[in-house]
């Protein structure tokens, strides 16, 4: 493949990443995608609807973020400066709010008054209530039941919410069966039901919409760390499920060729024990959800179970802009396993007094390996994506102490 | 001439209704699934539609879903589908055999050798649920095999591209007689008419119509405006269970005898 100069002309106009992406759906949903995606296509240029949108993230959401230098964290390394973007400080607590903002002010152009989504570990089901509940939407959040069950808190705060939570049963009872019970829903009750997807999987146009509302992670933290350090960080991580906090801190950089970007995946109890969700670094090109990217699956192309630690990674395709710049060498994907990212997570708690998500903690512990190989003055940029208050039960748990 | 236009050409000669029946290759019994297919035939069964199990059905109700998971849990694949599509045509040299389900199955197992064997065995068309006519250039192997695409049209298809889908149409096309999943339970046959008749009027090949039939009455409702019907989610509910290969025919035939009927009487 010839060296590319941008990187930002992805996806084109069929929502293709090279040989990614893409509509993989059924006929029915092809009417309602192309709706969406011309009712996005004109709202992302609306200056109305973006300054609509530039208030909600400042005065609802909390933008900017800080960069925050952990160095406690660092010297305990002996490597880089490790930074963090600090989403976790975002109210509801992750990345995932800047996307429901900004598909539920879509969802109030288009006319839909009613919201349906998809959640894992239930960050995304509750950034989606919450933007339901502000604009006066009904929501149901589909949720695998396996995952309602180590994440509690976040059901609960759902219904506070006003939200809907539908167990769902098929399959693995996990994120992904979620994702196909929520489409099953919008194809039955497409004329008045908005569907926000939680991350940049599915069919186009969501994965340029959702990595669009989460591109301003890297936007801020791209401008942060030159106004703080008078130049570009050497490394940038952050962990890959789907990869919608992943691509949203990436995005800015990736015409920058000289920043090396990493993503972490998870490696569950190993690669090579089979228990994991990384698809990247494990899988092979296929068709899941409405899309062609990297799936687990096996050779009668049934989609295999995941296993993570933690719930938001446990998923078995990943957005295709991330197996596109896997293939165009423009970013490594590396597994990080349960163990690891546990150790991260205590680390930062003891180290910087910030209980990180089971997720964010992958991208903690890929930093720490990062920093390592890099001189004291050299810069790891790792995106916090979420706190880990919902994760408390499932860390008590798993080390065996009754809360 | 493909099988299964011979079939629909002999059937609008006999102004009969088609009847396509949809069963989940597999389930309930991968043991007597060839056993199966002849029994549908023999109950009146004019073009057989094989699912091929996937794990992530977005497109089908919890009946299908889960008789996909029940033929998946017995190690059913494509592999074991062709193989019984190629028995089955030991016997049976005129019933077209429509293979129906999700991309990534065919995907992993290659195009260029899925649409080899799938000829070798005796296979006439695919209807991949999740593959619409944009993204269908992967299809080009099965296209110069002689594998007919199958194409879904929907109520909320767009006239321009519904004028697309009637042009491009080959074997039959496959009205989606409602927006939902498979299995669904409401059905308003006004609606549809005026639709389906419109289509019939375009389309280059024969419209069947499916989701929501779910018995005799049903059946005769459209048999009316369509050159088919397609009725799976009931059929795949009623066979569910049946262990021996007495029992599924039984239900089979039981099932199917009083749709064929009622179209026959129409």
């Amino acid at each position: 493949m010839p060296t590319i100069q941008d990187y930002h002309r992805w996806p084109d106009e069929h929502g293709r990443f090279g040989n990614y992406g893409g509509s993989y759906v059924a006929e029915t949903l092809m009417a309602p995608l192309a709706e969406l995606g011309e009712a996005y296509e004109r709202l992302r240029q609306d200056a109305g609807f973006l300054a609509e949108l530039d208030r909600d993230l400042q005065h609802y959401v909390g933008r900017p973020s800080p960069v925050y230098h952990a160095e406690r964290l660092s010297q305990h390394v002996g490597g880089a400066r490790i930074l963090l973007k600090r989403e976790d400080l975002n109210h509801t607590g992750a990345h995932k709010i800047n996307n429901t903002v900004g598909q539920a002010l879509v969802a109030r152009h288009m006319g839909k008054r009613r919201i349906i989504a998809e959640t894992g570990a239930g960050q995304h089901g509750v950034a989606s209530a919450t933007v339901a509940a502000r604009l006066g939407m009904q929501c149901v959040v589909y949720m695998g039941a396996v995952d309602i069950e180590r994440q509690k808190i976040n059901v609960y705060r759902m219904k506070l919410l006003g939200a809907e939570v539908v167990p769902v049963t098929s399959g693995s009872k996990t994120l992904k069966d979620a994702l196909n019970e929520a489409m099953r829903d919008w194809v039955t009750n497409v004329a008045d039901t908005f569907y926000i997807i939680g991350t940049v999987a599915g069919p186009h146009p969501y994965p340029k919409m959702v990595r669009d509302f989460n591109a301003i992670v890297g936007r801020e933290a791209r401008a942060q760390v030159l106004a703080q350090y008078g130049r570009l960080p050497d490394v940038l991580t952050a962990c890959v499920g789907g990869g919608s906090n992943a691509i949203g801190l990436f995005h800015a950089f990736l015409n920058d060729a000289d920043v090396r970007i990493v993503g972490a995946e998870a490696a569950g109890e190993g690669i090579a024990t089979g228990h994991h969700a990384a698809s990247l670094a494990a899988g092979r090109p296929g068709v899941l959800h409405g899309n062609r990217t990297y799936v687990l699956c096996d050779d009668n192309g049934q989609i295999t179970e995941t296993h993570s630690i933690s719930a938001g990674l446990d998923y078995p395709g990943v957005g295709p802009e991330h197996a596109f710049l896997k293939d165009a060498g423009r970013a490594e994907y590396v597994g990080v396993t349960d163990d690891e990212a546990m150790e991260a997570f205590h680390l930062l708690a003891r180290t910087e007094g910030i209980l990180a998500a089971l997720e964010s903690s992958h991208a903690v512990a890929q930093a720490m390996k990062l920093a390592r190989e890099l001189p004291k003055d050299g810069i790891v940029l790792c995106n916090l994506s979420g706190r880990g208050d919902k994760d408390v039960h499932t860390i008590a748990a798993r080390e065996g102490v009754e809360v | 001439m493909s099988r299964i236009d011979r079939r629909f050409a002999k059937l609008k000669a006999a102004g009969r209704t088609g009847l396509i029946p949809f069963v989940t290759a597999g389930d309930p019994a991968p043991a007597h699934m060839v056993a199966l297919m002849h029994a549908l035939v023999d109950a009146g069964a004019d073009l057989i539609e094989l699912g091929v199990p996937f794990s992530d059905p977005m497109a089908d109700g919890p009946v299908i879903q889960h008789a996909s998971e029940r033929a998946i849990a017995q190690g059913v694949g494509l592999k074991e589908v062709l193989d019984w599509v190629g028995e089955f045509r030991g016997r049976d040299a005129d019933t077209p055999i429509v293979l129906m389900g999700y991309l990534n199955p065919v995907e992993i197992h290659g195009y260029a050798r899925f649409a080899q064997e799938a000829v070798a065995a005796g296979v006439d068309g695919v209807l991949l649920v999740d593959c619409p006519l944009e993204e269908s250039a992967v299809l080009q192997p099965l296209r110069v095999a002689g594998l007919q695409q199958i194409l879904l049209a929907a109520p909320t298809t767009a006239p321009s591209r519904m004028a697309q889908l009637c042009g491009s149409a080959e074997g039959f096309l496959y009205y989606v007689s409602f927006a939902g999943i498979t299995g669904a339970a409401h059905l308003s046959t006004g609606d549809i008419a005026a639709r389906v008749a419109d289509i019939r009027t375009r389309a280059k090949a024969p419209v069947a119509v499916g989701f929501g039939i779910r018995d005799a009455a049903s059946a005769k409702a459209i048999a009316g405006f369509a050159d088919a019907v397609v009725i799976g989610s009931a059929l795949v509910e009623r066979l569910s269970g049946a262990t021996d290969a007495a029992e599924i025919t039984a239900r089979a035939q039981g099932f199917l005898q009083p749709i064929r009927a009622a179209l026959d009487a129409h």
